[in-house]
C-alpha cells in the first residue's frame, strides 16, 4: 500500500538531486535555472502527498500559488539570462562579477 | 496492486529523469529529461487524486515553461563544453553537500514516524464529495481569492518584467508614426492637374 512516506522519499530524493544539480553545474545558469524547476517540483509533490494525507484541500491550493511563482521565476531568470548574455557572449557564472560579489 | 506498480513506475522515472537532468552532457537533453520528469510526476500527483493540479503540471510546466527552456537554450550560442569544466572540481563537494541533506530528511522523516509529537488530523476524506477540481475550484473563489489574484498580478508583473527586459529598439526599424498619418491632409498629398490633349503632365 503506498502511504504518505513513499512520497515523502520521493521528494526527498528529488530535493536532493536539485541542490546537488546546483552545485555541481556552478557556471551554467540555464542547468541551475532547472534544478531550481526541481527543487520547487519536490516541494510540490510534498505539498500534494499531505494534502491527500489530510483529507485538506489547502495543501493543493498552495501547490497551485508555488506553481505560478515557479512559472513566473522561470521567466524572469531567462529574461535576466538573456540579457545577460546579450551583453557578455557567456552565461557563465562567473563573468557576473561586476558588482565585487 | 496496479496503484502500487504506477507509483514504483512514476517515482523510479521521476527521479532517474532529475538525475539525468543534472548529468546531461547536451542542455537541450537536459530540458528533455526535464520534460520526461515533470510528466512522471504528474502521474505521481495523480495516483494522490490531485486530477488538477496534475494536469496544471503538464500544461505548465510541460507546455510552457519547459518550451520556454528549450527556446533559450536553442537560442543562444553557447559554448557548454567550457561551462562544465568546473564540474569535476565541484563533484566531492557537492556529493557531501547532498548527502547532509539527505541524511537530514531521512532523520526527520524516521522521527516524524516514530511517534506523534502532535496529534494529527485522521485522514478522512473531505466530507463534502465534489469532485476535485469543483472542490478546488470553490476553494480558489472563495476563501483564498485574495491569494488567487495577487498570483494573477505576479504573473502578470513577470510577463511585462521578461518583456521589458529582453526587447531592444533596433536602430534600422521604420515603426508607424501614427500622429504624421493623422495629421494627413487630402490638399497636401494630391495635387489635381487637367492636362490637354496630347500634353502629357509635369510633376
Amino acid at each position: 500500500m503506498i502511504g504518505l512516506a513513499h512520497y515523502l522519499t520521493v521528494a526527498a530524493i528529488l530535493f536532493v538531486i536539485g541542490v546537488l544539480g546546483i552545485f555541481l553545474n556552478r557556471r551554467n545558469v540555464i542547468l541551475m535555472l532547472m534544478c531550481i524547476e526541481l527543487l520547487l517540483l519536490a516541494v510540490n509533490i510534498n505539498l500534494v502527498a499531505f494534502s491527500a494525507y489530510l483529507g485538506d484541500l489547502k495543501g493543493q491550493v498552495f501547490a497551485m500559488f508555488v506553481l505560478t511563482v515557479a512559472a513566473a521565476e522561470a521567466a524572469i531568470g531567462l529574461a535576466i539570462m538573456v540579457i545577460f548574455f546579450r551583453r557578455r557572449g557567456t552565461i557563465a557564472i562567473d563573468a557576473a562579477d561586476q558588482m565585487r560579489g | 496492486m496496479i496503484a502500487l506498480l504506477a507509483f514504483y513506475l512514476f517515482a523510479t522515472l521521476t527521479i532517474a529523469s532529475a538525475v539525468l537532468v543534472i548529468f546531461a552532457r547536451n542542455p537541450v537533453h537536459s530540458v528533455l529529461w526535464l520534460i520526461l520528469g515533470f510528466f512522471n510526476a504528474a502521474g505521481l500527483m495523480l495516483l494522490t487524486g490531485a486530477e488538477f493540479i496534475a494536469m496544471l503540471l503538464v500544461i505548465v510546466y510541460v507546455g510552457a515553461v519547459a518550451v520556454l527552456f528549450l527556446f533559450v537554450v536553442m537560442m543562444l550560442d553557447i559554448d557548454f563544453s567550457q561551462l562544465r569544466s568546473g564540474f569535476n572540481r565541484n563533484l566531492p563537494f557537492g556529493l557531501l553537500i547532498a548527502l547532509v541533506l539527505l541524511s537530514e530528511i531521512v532523520i526527520a522523516i524516521s522521527a516524524y514516524s516514530a511517534g506523534p509529537a502532535f496529534a494529527h488530523a485522521s485522514g478522512a476524506p473531505p466530507a463534502n464529495a465534489l469532485p476535485n477540481i469543483e472542490a478546488l475550484g470553490a476553494m480558489l473563489y472563495g476563501q483564498y481569492l485574495l491569494p488567487f489574484e495577487l498570483a494573477g498580478l505576479i504573473l502578470l508583473v513577470a510577463m511585462i518584467g521578461a518583456i521589458v527586459l529582453t526587447h531592444r529598439s533596433r536602430g534600422d526599424a521604420r515603426p508607424q508614426k501614427v500622429a504624421r498619418q493623422i495629421r494627413r491632409r487630402p490638399e497636401d498629398a494630391v495635387k489635381m492637374a487637367k492636362p490637354a490633349v496630347g500634353e502629357g503632365v509635369s510633376l
